[in-house]
């Protein structure tokens, strides 16, 4: 094996006496090692570190609700998400011709813009003596990722956002985006 | 001139250290990681800043690829089997599978096949069951939706178990919209699920958007 015996092996000049050969105390661990590591390898190879995490959503059932829930026009913000993560918003509805904003995400972008509303609708609410929270709409185009939903539910998590909702992207939110010039 | 003589010395290292620190390594891989599942496809996982973790067992989880091939599977053989029980008597009772057959597709992780191919897939040796799966069929008409039968055979075998939806995270919406169609159907009431997500380093720093 790896090591080459120096001390020349004793014994062998005693010729009276028979007496037990003095073995050494040393074992090779050479394949102690080799095993060792080939498991260390098994174990890198076969299994993830990654602890993957969940995002738990509770979505309405396709069941007729019995009545309807209307929100208040000021409190409702509406985000639709675009292609090349883009994201369009709106306060209110889309029939009374709201502006439109463009932007994108991360903490600079659509975070700052969620909490800004998030602060005034809290505002309007309490000056009207009835504490209130923000509803958000979220409408995923079709050319948006399940990437871009997933951003967002998490920068909803973070923002403390309880209320939201994912509807359908309607045919007329496509002709009122085209027609403010925002997409093709 | 006398001879420098070189005394021999032994080539013999000792080991020990060594062999505690691999067997330390092992240890630590043994205890921090999980066994890989066996998964037909390769998905990116999109990231989130959560930090909640997904329950061990008891688990349907419908995994989406990047193409918008679904797939089905849970953890217990046992309820793999009550799945396609119950799917090949509520969708398609003409389908003949033999109790080989039967056995092969329980000890499946995830499966995704369309019901007319569901015999000659199981056919397949063990080894090719996992690389030939076109994904379930989706169909906008509810009475030939291969999906919703799935899912909803997959919770009455298994009705504790939680959802969780495993899509790529560059899956095109509309995919995406069809599944969770299925999910919040009456019948199904699964309308509370889990999206497993990748987890992101920084929780306040953020690193959104991603490059390409």
């Amino acid at each position: 094996m790896a090591d080459i015996e120096s001390s020349g092996g004793g014994g062998g000049k005693h010729k009276g006496k028979k007496r037990g050969k003095k073995l050494s105390t040393r074992i090779d661990m050479t394949p102690m090692v080799d095993l060792a590591f080939l498991l260390v390898t098994f174990f890198m190879l076969a299994t993830t570190m990654a602890k993957p995490s969940a995002l738990e959503v509770t979505m309405p059932t396709d069941e007729k609700p019995k009545e309807d829930i209307t929100i208040p026009e000021s409190k409702s913000m509406t985000l639709i998400l675009g292609k090349d993560d883009q994201i369009f918003w709106y306060m209110g509805m889309l029939t009374k011709d709201p502006v439109i904003s463009k932007t994108t995400y991360g903490p600079a972008n659509i975070r700052k813009v969620l909490k800004a509303k998030q602060i005034e609708v809290r505002n309007i609410f309490v000056q009207k003596a009835k504490s209130q929270e923000i509803v958000v709409l979220i409408k995923p185009m079709k050319d948006s990722k399940y990437r871009n939903l997933v951003d967002i539910l998490d920068e909803f998590e973070i923002c403390g956002i309880k209320q939201f909702a994912v509807v359908d992207f309607q045919p007329d939110d496509q002709k009122n985006l085209k027609k403010k010039g925002l997409v093709e | 001139m006398p001879k420098v003589k070189i005394p021999r010395k032994s080539t013999f290292i000792d080991m020990t250290a060594m062999v505690d620190m691999g067997f330390l390594l092992v240890t630590f891989f043994m205890l921090a990681t999980k066994f890989r599942p066996d998964e037909p496809v390769l998905v990116v996982l999109p990231s989130s800043t959560l930090t909640t973790p997904i329950p061990d067992k008891d688990l349907i989880t419908i995994t989406v690829s990047k193409e918008g091939r679904i797939f089905i599977g849970m953890d217990n053989p046992k309820h793999m089997s009550d799945m396609l029980d119950g799917f090949i008597t509520r969708f398609a009772p003409n389908i003949k599978l033999n109790a080989e057959q039967k056995q092969k597709f329980s000890l499946q992780t995830s499966f995704g096949v369309p019901a007319k191919d569901l015999s000659s897939w199981l056919k397949l040796e063990p080894e090719e069951l996992r690389r030939s799966q076109p994904g379930i069929k989706w169909d906008s008409i509810p009475d030939k939706n291969e999906l919703f039968f799935w899912v909803w055979n997959a919770r009455l075998a298994s009705p504790r178990s939680q959802i969780a939806l495993k899509a790529d995270g560059e899956t095109n919406y509309p995919i995406i919209k069809q599944v969770i169609q299925v999910l919040t159907n009456k019948t199904i009431q699964g309308h509370r699920f889990q999206m497993i997500t990748s987890q992101e380093e920084n929780r306040m720093a953020g690193s959104k958007p991603k490059e390409k």
